[in-house]
């Protein structure tokens, strides 16, 4: 759970000149600005080339899958068949193909992942942005609904609602899903949009007359881009568990295939205790290495919104450096040892 | 970057004043880099010594190093700031000297606020805000002062906040009820606490309005007096530091340009850049406009 | 005091809106489960007058009362603690079962929680404290750890250590060849222990990661703070810096989340006791959906949403007593 509260969107270096980032008339601690775009997105690390191949690599795999893996609805062969050539990932109890059933999973699960982050950061925007916007009465009403449906417990609300209908498709399922889940990111939203309200250029926005749909939208919005974004992605990894979830108890979508109900299937047909770990492993796995990738992706735009994330640790890291290249006084006393440096903690 | 150490310019009148005072902080040839990609040299190569009771102004404008100087006297450095070469030597009351770079666990620690405290830039923020203001003073006691009881800590924290000017009721109030000028007596008490024999104070009222700031300021030199402490002052405000200081350095990308006793830099600055300091800041008593239409003396001008 | 206030007028209309909402929902949706569930019952040998009418109740089926007159008579039920009655466990009152299942989930859920947050927040400041060394590198793999599905790790857990290694029991509170029900024995307890190690550490894992991602990142912002640098100048020992400075400052968003957090390991939990056929509500929920027992799983998500808030509550009056902003303003 990353923590992307109340951090402020960054501005340029507070006003305070600290010790931490010198001023001076050449100013190469930070690169060259960047024109306004690419300003915004994050800059390459490990982690986040590691989080798009992950991401890359499960979405390829449920576009160009399903064209050439088997019938994953064809029960044509053998059952509960391990691993083996023709059949990678072996086959279930009823003999489906445990690779197209993958294949195809992937697509039902991203569907239903992508379609109700995008619903959940839609009521978000609703529910954050115009309320933390706007105030008054409206803000109080919307935030009272927000703080409902943030306090009642999301997954038994959503067995009560799929249990009641009998026929859930895809779509459905992915609707209730981003509508139990808009609050958390409705409240970040909000509490930064309220913080933005008071700036500096919202205010000569306003006084200028512009109307409010046109601040909210040239303004606002594109300063909560980096949040936003953040929050989608977060969104995501959520609806995906979440209809796994659903699945496994049952109450996923009827007819499709999907990570979920994969799991459902193989405990019913008795993997565990038969030892098909074949069936089971793999699509909470992929649930798994999805997520990861997208928390990757979300890691680094943390470290946009808030600056210290990965500024602190650079810093600690080069002084460290420096130190085993012998540059630092301090370093190179009578013990020398890494010990001693690391006890005291100011010093660096 | 420069090869060479460019000796501070100064005047005789300068070294009669220091020949007749006794040192209590010596920095030599102290350089101080930030490790970022170019590395920045912040502090080039910057020699002080500090007397014994004398109030030392710091001046210059923002990024020309001078809190970074005074974060490296106190070995405060934060990543990534490191002390590339230099010596900072105290000259203790009792006649002994410390090495202050070479100090390492407990006896720096010990070494901190007992000999040498700091009041930081901005208290806004220096103050923790989920613990009492009795506790913040009390924590100082219970580390240096381990043999003082609980009876005699809160006798001496009211007695540091009465001595500031602020209420000893306030010793159970917490950071956010109290205003920002109440908030930098606090950290002024603080930094008494232990009674050093240096305190380094970092633009400790810049954040203020000037009525405010006139207060702690005839606060701070009244505490001076009575208790005889050294004083680095460091700010970016040069007329302020001409009223209240004995000698002022003037730095200027890590450099000190000049350092002499406030009466010659006010009657006869040599530096340019000390010049020019000097005429950016307007006059109450000169003519109307002339500091805007001259604009900063500009024959005086230099690079 | 009006902070608490506040907080307590704010959970009773949450509450209001939960049992409006169980109210409402069978109402809303298409599709007529009155029938569905009727049907059953008949094939079951059917059931007396009483039990047909709350049904209709519950379901919007009641063709006599107007929409307001089941709604009131809906709120006097619940207010009464008549909840129904189960119609899986016939004829169980729905507080009963309940009420039996409440301790398990309680016990090994509410432990393993706490155990979970605390050693997330735990390593999580450790974790930030050691900022820019080799302990970074294993932030990323905590973000795996997250992001597992609770119940597969549920799922291989017994895989390896229940049916290959066999260490561990497969399903169940106790072993119920032994006992013929709870007893005040140690070997009871032991038994208990035994089956909910498993469970427990399906808990601990799947939720430990977020807490101390989160703990994490605030400890590296905390520690550049102006008052960490204070406490470092001022010469006091690292371990006092490191909690009474650092720690007790960055956790505050932590503890602020955890209620939103508790949505997550409510969710968890629930699917976690069906893979163990743990006798926990969760499982009771399942159960019940799966026989369209309509009114015993509308009573278990009540009950839930209830634990929740009154979790919700204990959490912010201790967050009122750590952080004395929150005291004085609103």
């Amino acid at each position: 759970m990353t923590d992307t509260d109340t951090t402020e969107t960054p501005t340029p270096s507070s006003a305070a000149p600290s010790a931490a980032t010198p001023s001076t008339p050449s100013t190469p601690s930070t690169p060259a600005p960047r024109s306004g775009v690419r300003q915004m997105l994050p800059s390459m690390s490990g982690k986040l080339l590691a989080g798009l191949v992950l991401i890359g690599a499960i979405v390829l795999f449920a576009v160009v899958g399903p064209f050439v893996t088997q019938d994953p609805r064809s029960s044509a062969n053998d059952a509960m068949l391990p691993p083996q050539a023709g059949h990678w990932l072996g086959t279930t109890s009823l003999g489906y193909d445990v690779l197209a059933q993958l294949a195809e999973g992937a697509r039902g699960s991203l569907v239903v992942g992508v379609t109700a982050g995008l619903v959940a950061i839609l009521l978000a925007l609703l529910f954050g942005v115009v309320a933390g916007y706007l105030r008054g009465w409206t803000d109080e009403f919307l935030s009272l609904v927000t703080g409902i449906m943030l306090v009642i417990p999301g997954l038994p609300l959503m067995i009560v609602v799929a249990s009641y209908l009998q026929v859930r498709s895809l779509w459905v399922v992915a609707l209730i899903l981003g509508v139990t889940a808009f609050a958390g990111p409705a409240v970040v939203l909000r509490s930064q949009a309220r913080s933005l309200r008071v700036r500096d250029y919202v205010s000569a926005a306003r006084v200028a007359g512009e109307k409010t749909p046109r601040i909210i939208g040239v303004e606002v919005l594109p300063n909560l881009l980096p949040l936003l974004a953040s929050q989608f992605l977060f969104a995501i990894v959520l609806a995906i568990l979440g209809e796994a979830g659903l699945s496994y108890l049952g109450l996923g979508p009827n007819g499709s295939i999907t990570w979920g109900t994969m799991l459902n299937e193989a405990q019913g047909g008795g993997a565990l205790t038969r030892g098909a770990w074949w069936w089971f492993v793999p699509p909470g796995l992929m649930i798994a290495l999805f997520g990861t990738g997208l928390s990757l992706v979300n890691f680094a735009i943390d470290e946009i919104v808030n600056p210290k994330l990965r500024l602190a640790p650079a810093a600690a890291k080069s002084v460290r450096e420096a130190r085993k290249a012998g540059k630092d006084k301090l370093g190179r006393r009578a013990t020398g040892s890494h010990d001693v440096a690391e006890k005291e903690r100011v010093d660096a | 970057m420069t090869a060479t150490t460019t000796e501070p310019l100064s005047s005789s009148a300068h070294d009669e004043h220091v020949a007749r005072l006794a040192p209590v902080l010596t920095a030599r040839h102290v350089s101080i880099e930030y490790e970022v990609d170019p590395p920045v040299r912040a502090v080039d190569d910057v020699s002080l010594t500090l007397h014994r009771g004398e109030i030392l102004g710091l001046a210059g404008e923002s990024g020309c190093g001078k809190t970074t100087l005074a974060y490296g006297l106190n070995r405060l450095l934060k990543p990534p700031a490191i002390l590339r070469s230099g010596e900072v030597t105290f000259h203790d009351a009792d006649g002994t000297d410390v090495d202050v770079v070479s100090l390492t666990g407990d006896a720096l620690r010990a070494f901190r606020w007992d000999k040498v405290s700091m009041v930081f830039q901005g208290a806004m923020n220096s103050l923790n805000p989920v613990i009492s203001v009795r506790k913040q003073l009390g924590d100082v006691l219970t580390t240096h002062r381990p043999q003082m009881d609980r009876k005699e800590r809160a006798e001496r924290s009211a007695e540091l906040l009465r001595l500031v000017g602020v209420d000893p009721a306030r010793l159970d109030s917490f950071a956010h009820e109290l205003s920002g000028g109440m908030r930098q007596r606090v950290m002024i008490a603080m930094a008494m606490a232990l009674n050093p024999q240096v305190m380094i104070m970092d633009e400790p009222t810049t954040a203020l309005d000037v009525v405010v700031q006139r207060g702690i300021l005839r606060e701070i030199m009244r505490l001076r007096e009575r208790f005889d402490f050294a004083v680095v002052f460091i700010t970016h405000d040069l007329p302020l530091l001409l009223e209240i200081s004995d000698r002022i350095a003037v730095m200027r990308a890590g450099q000190i340009v000049e350092l002499d006793t406030s009466e010659s830099i006010y009657a006869r600055a040599q530096h340019p850049y000390t010049r020019q300091l000097l005429n950016s800041f307007p006059s109450l008593t000169g003519d109307r406009g002339s500091f805007v239409r001259t604009g900063a003396a500009a024959e005086e001008e230099t690079s | 005091m009006k902070f608490y206030a506040r907080r307590i007028a704010f959970y009773a209309v949450t509450l209001w809106a939960a049992i409006s909402l169980n109210f409402f929902i069978p109402r809303m949706l298409p599709g007529d489960p009155f029938s569905i569930l009727m049907a059953k019952l008949q094939r079951a040998g059917g059931i007396p007058a009483g039990t047909e009418n709350s049904i209709r109740l519950l379901l919007g089926a009641a063709e006599d009362q107007t929409l307001w007159e089941q709604y009131v008579t809906y709120w006097k039920n619940v207010l009464t603690g008549n909840l129904g009655v189960s119609v899986t466990n016939f004829p169980a009152p729905v507080t009963e079962l309940i009420g039996d299942a409440i301790p398990w989930t309680l016990g090994l859920v509410g432990t393993a929680t706490i155990i979970s947050f605390v050693l997330g927040i735990g390593l999580g400041a450790f974790a930030g404290w050691k900022r820019g060394t080799w302990v970074d590198s294993l932030v990323p793999s905590t973000t795996m750890l997250q992001s597992l599905p609770y119940f597969w790790v549920a799922l291989v857990l017994i895989f390896v250590f229940a049916v290959s290694l066999q260490w561990f029991p497969i399903i169940g509170a106790y072993d119920v060849f032994h006992f013929n029900g709870p007893e005040w024995s140690w070997a009871f307890v032991g038994s208990v222990l035994y089956h909910a190690f498993l469970p427990a550490l399906t808990i601990v894992i799947s939720s430990v990661g977020g807490w101390l991602l989160g703990m994490r990142n605030m400890m590296v912002s905390t520690l550049s703070e102006d008052y960490v640098t204070t406490a470092e100048a001022k010469g006091l020992r690292p371990r006092r810096v490191f909690t009474t400075y650092a720690m007790r400052n960055a956790a505050l968003p932590s503890l602020a989340g955890f209620g939103v957090s508790l949505g997550f390991v409510v969710a968890g939990s629930l699917v976690m006791e069906q893979v163990f056929t743990y006798p926990g509500v969760g499982k009771l929920m399942i159960t019940a959906v799966r026989n369209n027992d309509y009114a015993l799983m509308q009573g278990v998500f009540l009950v839930i949403t209830l634990a929740v808030l009154a979790a919700l509550f204990l959490m912010d009056l201790i967050y009122g007593f750590l952080d004395p902003r929150t005291r004085h303003h609103d």
